[in-house]
C-alpha cells in the first residue's frame, strides 16, 4: 500500500462545514475519483485517511492535511501524483482543492503530533493600524498571558503567552486591519478564537484563514508539503502574501460560485 | 436583487450547523433570473437535513430549471437560533441557491409531508416579509402555493395559501409556470385575475374560490364562486414514470441530512389497499418505472455522488417486479464499487431469502419491517393481510442471512382495537427474538410503535380517532410489557403530538385562527418533539370556542360533509364506505394489480392503469391474502437454510 500526504484549501462558502463533513466530502471524493483507497478491517470498513489538525467551522485555510493509503502498492511518481491531483480536483465540490500531493512514509510521525505552530491570518473588523499595533506590542511585550479554563470539570490555570510566537499587523483593509499570527500547537493548539479573546473584549474577526501548519525537521522549520514543490519554507511574510495571491488567481474555481475570496480585493 | 452572502457571512457564527445555509450542493444550480422568467422558491418547511433530501422537492428543482421560461431556488426553515439572527439583523428569509430574498420571487412553493409543519410555513411566510394571509397580500406579494400528501386536505392552511395541487407535481407546475409568467407581462396587475387562472389548471385548489358553510360543528355545504373553479378539484396523475427519470442529478449535500445517500424511485401508488395508508390510497394506481431505467439511475447516480449506498424508494419496494435481479445487478456491478442496497418499507409477505441474501453481500443495513399490528383480527380490519407466518418467514430468513437487529412499525389506537390486539404487538416481538436465538447469539427487536392518525380519502376517515388518555395508556401497557424482555426495545411517538395532528389532518377552515395563535405563541417547529408544546395548542383551540372532541374524537357519519368533499383523489365515496364497513366486519380485499378491478376510481376516473411489469405477485409469502402463495414464481423454500 502507497500512503500519500495531500495539501488541500478550503475556502468560501464551504468553510461553513464541519471537520466531520469535510471527511465525509473526501470518502465520496475518492470514490467519484476512482482513486482505489484502501479499506480497514472489520464488520464495516472504512477507506484509510487520516486527517491532520482539525479546522474549526468557518475558518479558511490554505493548509490543510490528509494522508490516503491507496490500494496499489506501487510507488508514487511526479506523474502519478500530477493525475491524482488533477482526478480529485475534477471530483472535489467547489471551494475545496488540492494544492500539493506527495508520497508519505508510513514510519512518519502522524500529522498531529509533527506540527509545532500554525501561521493564521485574521481579517479584524472595527481596529485601525494604529489601535492594531498597540495590542500587539501590549501582547508580545507581556511575561505571561495567564488564563483559567475548565478541563474535565477542573480548573487549569495556562499562560497563552508561550504560544503565541509572532504577530504582525499587515494592512489596513475595508472593515479594520488584518494580521497575522503564528500560533502553537504543543502540547495543545491554541486556537484562533482563544487568541482573539486574549483582547478584552476580545476581537472581532470577520475572517480567519490558517496559511501554514510548521513542523521541524532538526532546526529548521518546514511545512509538511509545500507548494510548487519547493523545499524551502516560507521566509518572509512578503513570501506569504505573494505566494497567496498566485494561489488564489490560479485557483480561481475555488471561488467561482461568488464566495468570499481572501488575499483578492 | 442582490444577493444577501454578505449579510449573511459575518451572522454565521452565531448559529448552529451554519452549512444548513451554504447551499453549494453537488447538483445544485445558480439560476439566470430574468423579468420574463416565473421564479419559483421552493420550500421545504423543516431544517435543512429533513428537507434536502426530499425527492418531490429535488424533482420540480430540476424540471423549473429545465425550462426557458422558469427559474428555481431552494430554501428550508431556518433552525430558530438563525431566525432570531434574520430578525435581529433585520434580514428576511433567503434561498440557499443564490442567497436571494424570498419575496423577490414569483412563486413560494411549500412542501407539506407532514401536518405539524403548518406553523412553520407561516414562520417562513413571515420571515420572508410576505403577508401570512392570503387576503391581506397585494400584487407585488409572492403566490403561495402548496403541494405534498397534506393538500389534500388543506383547509385548516386555507387562509394562509394561495393555492393548493394536488397529485403529482410533474406536469402542473409547466402549467402554473405559463399563468405566472402571463401575470408578470401583464404587469402583476389583479391578484384575483392570476388566482382565478390558477383555479381554471386541472388539480390546482384555490381556497378562495369556494365560500364553506357549517351548521354547528359540521360543514353544511361547499360552493364554488368563481366560473373558473370546478364543483370539484380532481388530483393530477402521471400516467408513466418513465417519461419523468427525476431528479437526474440528486443533490449531494456538503453536510450531514437524513437518507444520506442516492435515491431511486422504482415506482409510484399502491394498491395493497392497506386501508389506514394514506398515501397507499391517494397515489393510486401502481406506476413502475421499467427496470432498465432503474439500473441506469443506479449506474449513473453512484458514479455521479461518489455515494455507496443506494436505496430504491417506493410505497412497498419489494413489490417491484423483477427487484431481486435488481438488487443483484447492483451489488454485482464493478462500476458501482462497494455499495450497499437499502429497500425501506419492506412488507414481509414479499421479502424472501433471495432478497435477504443479495442484500446482505453488501454491507448490511438495518432492517425495518411494518406488520403495522400484532394480532391477525386486527390486520383484517387494517387489511395488511400478512400472516404470522409471512412475518416469520421474513424473520427466519433474516436472520439466516446474518442480520442481527431488527425494527418492527406498528399502530396503535387503530378501529375496533382491544388490548388483546395491542399486546399481541409484544409477543410477535418476542417471537421474533426466540426465532433470531436459533441463528444469533444475540438479536435484538426494536418496536417501533406509532399512534394512529385517521386520514382523508380513506375508509378510517369516519373513525373516532382514539383520545390522547387512551392512546397513552395503550403506549404504556405496551412499555411496562417491553420491559419483560430486555431483547426487545421500544420506541413510540408522542400521543399528545399524534391529537395535534388528528386535529390538521381532518380539521376545517375554522383551524386558521387556532395555527395562527400557536405561530404567534412561538410553537414552530412542532414535530420537533424539544419544540413541542400541547398547552399552546389546547389554548387556542379553547380561544376559538374549538375542541379536539369536535375534530378528533367523535366519529364520523356517512352522510357527513367531509371537509375536503370538494377536492379528489379519484376515490369513490362509496368504495370507501364499502371499505369502512368491511373494515368492522374484518373482510380483507386483495391487491387489484393481480386481481380483477374493484374500481375504486382512481383509474377509471381518469382514463389511466397500472404499469406493473410483471402479470403476477412476487414470489414468496402469502401476498396479501393471509394464504399461502400460488401464484407467482417458485415461492422460496426455506428448509435446508437453517445454519
Amino acid at each position: 500500500m502507497t500512503r500519500v500526504r495531500v495539501r488541500f484549501s478550503k475556502l468560501g462558502k464551504i468553510r461553513f462545514t464541519s471537520h466531520r463533513d469535510v471527511a465525509r466530502i473526501w470518502e465520496r471524493t475518492l470514490r467519484k475519483a476512482k482513486i482505489e483507497v484502501a479499506y480497514s478491517e472489520g464488520f464495516s470498513p472504512r477507506p484509510k485517511l487520516s486527517f491532520g489538525l482539525a479546522l474549526s467551522n468557518g475558518h479558511e485555510s490554505f493548509a490543510e492535511y490528509l494522508e490516503i493509503e491507496l490500494a496499489a502498492d506501487d510507488e508514487l511518481t511526479p506523474e502519478g501524483a500530477e493525475k491524482i491531483k488533477d482526478q480529485l480536483n475534477a471530483a472535489l465540490p467547489v471551494g475545496l482543492e488540492v494544492q500539493a500531493i506527495a508520497a508519505a512514509s508510513r514510519k512518519d510521525e502522524s500529522l498531529q503530533q509533527a506540527v509545532r505552530s500554525c501561521t493564521w491570518r485574521f481579517d479584524i473588523d472595527d481596529l485601525d493600524i494604529s489601535g492594531a499595533q498597540d495590542w500587539v506590542d501590549s501582547v508580545l511585550g507581556a511575561e505571561e498571558i495567564v488564563v483559567e479554563r475548565e478541563r474535565k470539570g477542573k480548573v487549569v490555570v495556562e499562560d497563552l503567552r508561550q504560544q503565541i510566537l509572532f504577530i504582525q499587523v499587515v494592512e489596513a483593509t475595508d472593515h479594520g486591519v488584518r494580521l497575522l499570527a503564528e500560533l502553537g500547537t504543543q502540547p495543545r493548539a491554541l486556537r484562533p478564537t482563544e487568541f482573539l479573546a486574549v483582547s478584552d473584549p476580545p476581537l472581532k474577526a470577520r475572517y480567519v484563514c490558517r496559511i501554514n501548519q510548521w513542523m521541524l525537521q532538526g532546526d529548521e522549520r518546514v511545512e509538511p508539503l509545500s507548494v510548487n514543490a519547493g523545499p524551502a519554507p516560507f521566509a518572509t511574510l512578503a513570501d506569504v502574501t505573494r505566494r497567496e495571491l498566485t494561489n488564489v488567481r490560479t485557483n480561481g474555481r475555488a471561488c467561482s460560485n461568488g464566495p468570499h475570496q481572501p488575499g483578492v480585493s | 436583487m442582490t444577493s444577501l452572502w454578505p449579510q449573511l457571512e459575518v451572522l454565521l457564527d452565531q448559529v448552529q450547523k451554519p452549512a444548513r445555509y451554504i447551499g453549494c450542493e453537488d447538483g445544485a444550480v445558480t439560476p439566470k433570473h430574468r423579468p420574463d422568467k416565473a421564479a419559483w422558491l421552493l420550500i421545504y418547511p423543516d431544517t435543512y437535513e429533513v428537507g434536502l433530501p426530499n425527492q418531490g422537492l429535488q424533482i420540480l428543482y430540476e424540471i423549473l430549471n429545465e425550462r426557458p421560461d422558469a427559474v428555481a431556488e431552494r430554501s428550508y426553515a431556518p433552525w430558530t437560533d438563525m431566525a432570531g439572527v434574520l430578525r435581529n439583523n433585520r434580514l428576511p428569509l433567503f434561498s440557499v441557491d443564490t442567497h436571494r430574498p424570498a419575496a423577490d420571487f414569483d412563486v413560494l412553493a411549500f412542501n407539506l409531508s407532514a401536518e405539524l409543519v403548518y406553523t412553520n410555513l407561516l414562520e417562513c411566510l413571515d420571515l420572508a416579509g410576505v403577508p401570512i394571509r392570503s387576503a391581506d397580500r397585494r400584487p407585488e406579494d409572492p403566490l403561495v402555493i402548496v403541494g405534498g400528501h397534506c393538500t389534500y386536505n388543506p383547509e385548516p392552511i386555507a387562509d394562509f395559501i394561495d393555492a393548493a395541487v394536488l397529485g403529482d407535481g410533474e406536469e402542473v407546475v409547466s402549467e402554473i409556470t405559463e399563468v405566472v409568467t402571463g401575470w408578470k407581462a401583464s404587469g402583476r396587475t389583479s391578484r384575483e385575475g392570476v388566482l382565478r387562472a390558477l383555479a381554471g389548471i386541472e388539480g390546482v385548489y384555490v381556497p378562495e374560490a369556494y365560500t364553506v358553510s357549517y351548521d354547528g360543528q359540521t360543514i353544511s355545504g361547499v360552493e364554488s364562486r368563481w366560473p373558473e373553479a370546478p364543483e370539484v378539484v380532481e388530483k393530477r396523475t402521471v400516467a408513466d414514470l418513465a417519461d419523468w427519470p427525476y431528479p437526474k442529478n440528486q443533490l449531494v449535500p456538503l453536510t450531514e441530512v437524513v437518507h444520506d445517500r442516492l435515491n431511486v424511485e422504482v415506482f409510484r401508488g399502491c394498491t395493497r389497499g392497506c386501508r389506514f395508508c394514506q398515501a397507499g390510497m391517494i397515489t393510486r394506481p401502481v406506476r413502475e418505472r421499467p427496470a432498465d431505467q432503474v439500473r441506469t439511475m443506479i449506474t449513473n447516480g453512484l458514479q455521479r455522488t461518489g455515494y455507496d449506498e443506494v436505496a430504491l424508494t417506493s410505497l412497498s419496494t419489494a413489490d417491484f417486479s423483477g427487484i431481486e435481479e435488481v438488487v443483484a445487478a447492483t451489488v454485482n456491478d464493478a462500476d458501482c464499487g462497494q455499495v450497499s442496497v437499502s429497500l425501506p418499507s419492506l412488507r414481509v409477505d414479499a421479502f424472501t431469502v433471495g432478497i435477504a441474501a443479495e442484500l446482505q453481500r453488501a454491507r448490511r443495513t438495518g432492517l425495518t419491517f411494518a406488520p403495522e399490528a400484532g394480532s391477525w383480527r386486527m390486520r383484517q380490519v387494517i387489511n395488511k393481510l400478512i400472516s404470522e407466518d409471512d412475518l416469520y418467514s421474513a424473520v427466519e430468513s433474516a436472520y439466516s442471512q446474518g442480520w442481527r437487529r431488527m425494527k418492527l412499525y406498528f399502530l396503535t389506537g387503530l378501529p375496533t382495537e382491544t388490548d388483546e390486539d395491542t399486546l399481541a404487538i409484544m409477543e410477535m416481538a418476542r417471537k421474533c427474538v426466540e426465532m433470531g436465538k436459533t441463528h444469533q447469539r444475540s438479536p435484538s427487536v426494536t418496536v417501533s410503535i406509532g399512534g394512529f392518525v385517521p386520514k382523508p380519502f380513506t375508509p378510517f376517515q369516519w373513525f373516532g380517532q382514539n383520545t390522547e388518555e387512551e392512546l397513552r395508556r395503550k403506549i404504556y401497557l405496551l412499555r411496562d410489557d417491553a420491559k419483560k424482555s430486555h431483547n426487545v426495545q421500544m420506541k413510540w411517538h408522542d400521543s399528545r403530538a399524534t391529537v395535534v395532528e388528528g386535529l390538521m389532518s381532518r380539521g376545517d377552515r375554522r383551524l386558521g385562527p387556532v395555527i395562527e395563535d400557536v405561530w404567534r405563541a412561538g410553537g414552530v417547529f412542532q414535530e420537533w418533539s424539544e419544540h413541542f408544546d400541547i398547552s399552546l395548542w389546547t389554548e387556542a383551540l379553547e380561544r376559538h370556542g374549538l375542541s379536539f372532541e369536535g375534530y378528533v374524537y367523535r366519529h364520523r357519519t356517512e352522510d357527513e360533509i367531509m371537509p375536503w368533499d370538494h377536492l379528489s383523489a379519484g376515490l369513490h365515496k362509496d368504495f370507501l364506505w364499502q371499505e369502512w364497513r368491511d373494515a368492522l366486519n374484518e373482510v380483507g380485499l386483495e391487491d387489484c394489480r393481480w386481481t380483477p378491478c374493484y374500481d375504486c376510481g382512481a383509474c377509471t376516473g381518469y382514463g389511466i392503469e397500472h404499469v406493473v411489469a410483471s402479470a403476477v405477485p412476487p414470489a414468496g409469502g402469502s401476498q396479501g391474502t393471509g394464504q399461502p402463495s400460488n401464484g407467482g414464481a417458485v415461492p422460496v423454500q426455506l428448509a435446508g437454510l437453517k445454519s
